[in-house]
């Protein structure tokens, strides 16, 4: 172990309710490093981060910092140690401006002891916002009226306060386009060159590869390995994952695309998007691309009747459809998979059957009355189907993974035997192993028929999954290519409206 | 499970599945995997015990056929106020009109029997029909303009009781004794027809719940409603039928009330909300959705009228008891709190 070691945690053991978690891991990292941990879901690596945080506490093993044993007894004495977590929930009051949010618990006061000194604490703001590298922010608007990438901004500036030795970033990217995340690598150096330690942890392995100095890979609670990113590939560290060779990410499909399904024409919602027209087929995969904010989930969001749409026809099999309600889209036979499954996808207090049956309970009731044998059976064979973990189908769905939660979803929307099928990032935070088998999933749905809408900002899985792509930007269709014109330069440049 | 696996288990164990199966159906969902904590799931079980331990132990009078249907009695009003309220309270709402609107029902009740003449099954269609109308006006207002159930039902809390006294500002007596004695004669060992009307209506409850399309989709909202809306349900219209069944619970509440007391004062159900909201929460409700249980709420109902019950028998004063049931609140709360 190199003397620089800033940050060793030595055979570090935790389990939950009989299940290890964490099976005597060692790991070490240095000052000046941005240290990615990779590694599936339930791999350990949130837990080994939530110990060094202080918001779990180990069963045994021991932290060092700067070559001095620590106990971190709780998150307020990670602080203490200048041991920082940002985590993927923000932890800011969202009425009150980004002053108060940054200088929270500390801020200035007039002479006389009481009075807030606003002008200094905005200019106070101002300036910790400016040491991050992030200007120009309206330090006296409330938090809720910025874009989430503007939050984690804040979110950023609000523990630099404490001028932290060892950062933790846990998904920091999952909620940023393309250009926010070069942003936030920005910051990231800013950080590091302090100098501290950047904990990173992220499931995007392109991110991983650009960014990290160094890479550590967990699984089943056990460190596999810690390797340099110039010294290896994608390929080798999806091995180290999942303990196997995966094969393809992406499954080969020979797409039969047949009749137009669905044709929409001039659609303009309220603010976001304007005159976007494009059309679908049968059994094709559009790939819907574009930056965060060009629009794509509104559209999306527009043709499901969830949002009210100004202009604009949507025809259906030539049918011109008049939606003004999710009710109306789904009995027309059109779903949508949102890109925020906590949010607005799953029932989180109810049990998988109940979310997995809620848009079809009128196809397993006589009238009012639920035929609850019928009802389950169903599920239990889509629960089967897709392999979902644990297929238990009374599990209350907030104890299961992202990537179980998300084919809870997707159950939902198969049995209601949708024609349309709209996903809006199906894979967000959903570890390598589940995110191939949403592929494989998406592209049988295909080759059986259905048209699938895929809005995403990976450009792999874009590329990996459309069989036609389409570019959004500022809320209208910037662009539209086909498997063979579609490349990351081409799309790239097309969504950032740079001529090509 | 299949068959097959039925027969491997021995007779204790199926009894044990039987069981659970049968909790399952009246717990909504919040049955855990983990056995771990589900024990604060029959806390109210626990308070149970404890108190009837405490009444045989201390009393003969409690196990006395009268004063057990003396106990029945009382809770019937506060049982079927509180199932309707478990229904908003499942949707993530409140409804804080109850109390105003059982005495609505029971002035209206007494008033079409007693000044108006009419037939004394009229009469109590038109007492649960003003009910149910009260019980839409707040589920309309809340779902069609999306304002906070605590403030709606407070204003129509205050506007209803105004409404009791518009239409009478003293006491109706209906002088009809057969109103009284259809509701108030043992028919059924201590059983009268209003004990019974109520357990009918916490296994209606339980199947509407459990068993039907509007049942499960009011659970959902509770959850999220913005995931519910998402999958093609009329959230409006079942929010809307959420606050019918209260407003129509607490009329029929207010009538079976009106013929126990015989007597309708229009001061009547002042802080009843409380009682039901209370009887809740003790049996595992959530407030603001996301949990609660037919068979928690029965809990919580028959818990409360034991410690009435019980502080009455040994003379203890009313300042007390409400003291002593404030605590069994914070209790069961306390107990639920690592629960989320």
């Amino acid at each position: 172990m190199a003397e620089t070691d800033f940050l060793v945690m030595r055979n570090i053991h935790k389990s939950f309710d009989g299940t290890q978690a964490l099976k005597g891991v060692d790991f070490s990292a240095r000052l000046g490093e941005v240290h990615a941990i990779v590694g599936e879901n339930g791999a350990g690596k949130s837990t080994l981060m939530k110990i060094l945080a202080g918001a779990l506490q180990k069963d045994s093993g021991e932290v060092i910092l700067d070559g001095e044993p620590v106990s971190i007894k709780s998150p307020l004495s990670a602080r203490r140690l200048q041991i920082q977590a940002v985590y993927q929930e923000f932890s800011l009051v969202s009425h009150l401006s980004v002053t108060e949010n940054i200088l929270l618990g500390q801020m200035p006061t007039k002479k006389n002891n009481w009075m807030v000194d606003w002008d200094e604490a905005h200019h106070l703001a101002e300036q910790k916002l400016a040491e991050i590298g992030f200007t120009g922010l309206q330090v006296r608007l409330p938090v809720s009226s910025l874009s989430v990438s503007h939050q984690q901004m804040v979110e950023i500036a609000k523990a630099a306060v404490t001028q932290p030795k060892i950062w933790i970033l846990d998904e920091p990217s999952a909620v940023l386009s393309q250009e926010e995340l070069k942003r936030l690598f920005e910051i990231i150096q800013v950080l590091k060159n302090a100098p501290a330690l950047i904990l990173y942890i992220s499931h995007r392995l392109d991110e991983v590869f650009e960014i990290a100095d160094r890479i550590t890979v967990l699984k089943d609670g056990e460190l596999i390995g810690t390797v340099k990113p110039n010294e290896t590939d994608e390929n080798q560290l999806i091995r180290m994952m999942v303990g196997r060779t995966l094969g393809e990410l992406y499954p080969h499909r020979s797409p039969k695309p047949g009749q137009e399904i669905l044709s929409v024409k001039g659609l303009t919602g309220e603010k976001v998007y304007h005159d976007v027209s494009f059309s679908l087929k049968q059994g094709e995969i559009l790939g819907f691309f574009g930056l965060v904010g060009s629009g794509r989930t509104q559209v999306a969001r527009g043709i499901f009747g969830a949002d009210k749409v100004t202009s604009g026809e949507i025809r259906l099999n030539g049918k011109q459809l008049h939606i003004r309600s999710p009710r109306q889209a789904v009995k027309a036979g059109i779903a949508l998979l949102t890109e925020d499954r906590k949010k607005d996808g799953l029932v989180l207090s109810c049990s998988i059957v109940d979310n997995a049956s809620l848009a079809t309970m009128d196809q397993v009731s006589r009238g009012i009355f639920l035929d609850i044998r019928k009802r389950n059976e169903r599920v239990a064979f889509k629960v089967k189907e897709l392999s979902i973990h644990p297929d238990q189908i009374n599990t209350i769905v907030r104890r299961l993974s992202g990537g179980n939660q998300q084919k809870v979803i997707l159950a939902k929307w198969l049995l209601s035997e949708a024609k349309i099928l709209i996903l809006d990032e199906p894979t967000r935070g959903v570890d390598v192993a589940t995110k191939m088998e949403i592929y494989r999933i998406i592209g049988d749905l295909a080759d059986r028929g259905i048209g699938i809408i895929l809005i995403s900002s990976e450009l792999p899985e874009i590329l990996g999954m459309s069989d036609r792509v389409l570019v959004m930007k500022d809320g209208r269709t910037a662009g539209e290519f086909n498997r063979a014109q579609a490349s990351e330069e081409s799309l790239l440049s097309c969504a950032a409206g740079v001529a090509s | 499970m299949s068959n097959a696996e039925n027969k491997k288990m021995g007779f204790g164990e199926r009894i044990m599945n039987a069981l659970k199966g049968f909790y399952a159906n009246f717990s909504t969902g919040q049955i855990r995997a983990g056995g771990k904590r589900q024990w604060v799931n029959y806390v109210f079980l626990l308070a149970f015990f404890i108190l009837l331990f405490i009444a045989a132990s201390l009393t003969d009078v409690f196990f006395s056929y009268a004063n057990i249907g003396n106990l029945l009695r009382q809770i019937v009003t506060n049982g079927i106020i509180s199932l309707g309220m478990l229904v908003v309270i499942l949707t993530g709402g409140i409804d804080l009109s109850v109390g105003s609107v059982v005495a609505l029902a029971s002035i209206l009740v007494s008033g079409m029997i007693q000044n108006v003449g009419l037939p004394i099954p009229v009469a109590i269609l038109i007492a649960l029909c003003a009910g149910g109308l009260a019980g839409a006006v707040n589920g309309f207002v809340i779902s069609r303009f999306k304002l906070q159930p605590f403030i709606v039902t407070l204003a129509t809390l205050g506007a209803i009781r105004g409404l009791v006294y518009v239409y009478s500002q003293t006491p109706i007596t209906p002088q009809d004794p057969a109103f009284r004695e259809v509701f108030g004669t043992p028919i059924l060992g201590p059983f009268t027809l209003s004990i019974i009307i109520m357990f009918i209506a916490f296994l209606v409850a339980g199947f509407f719940i459990n068993r039907t399309t509007s049942g499960r989709a009011i659970i959902a909202i509770g959850g999220n409603e913005e995931a519910v809306r998402l999958a093609g349900i009329n959230v409006r219209g079942n929010v809307m039928l959420a606050y019918i069944i209260s407003g129509t619970c607490a009329a029929l509440a207010g009538v079976l009330l009106a013929s126990r007391l015989g007597i309708s004062q229009p001061s009547l159900g002042g802080g009843f909300e409380l009682d039901a909201i209370a009887a809740c929460v003790i049996g595992g409700a959530i407030l603001g959705g996301g949990g609660g249980s037919v068979l928690g709420t029965l809990g919580g109902v028959v818990t409360l009228g034991l410690i009435d019950n019980l502080l009455n028998l040994f003379n203890v004063q009313s300042y007390y008891q409400q003291i002593f049931k404030g605590l069994i609140i914070l209790f069961a709360v306390l107990a639920r709190r690592k629960d989320k």
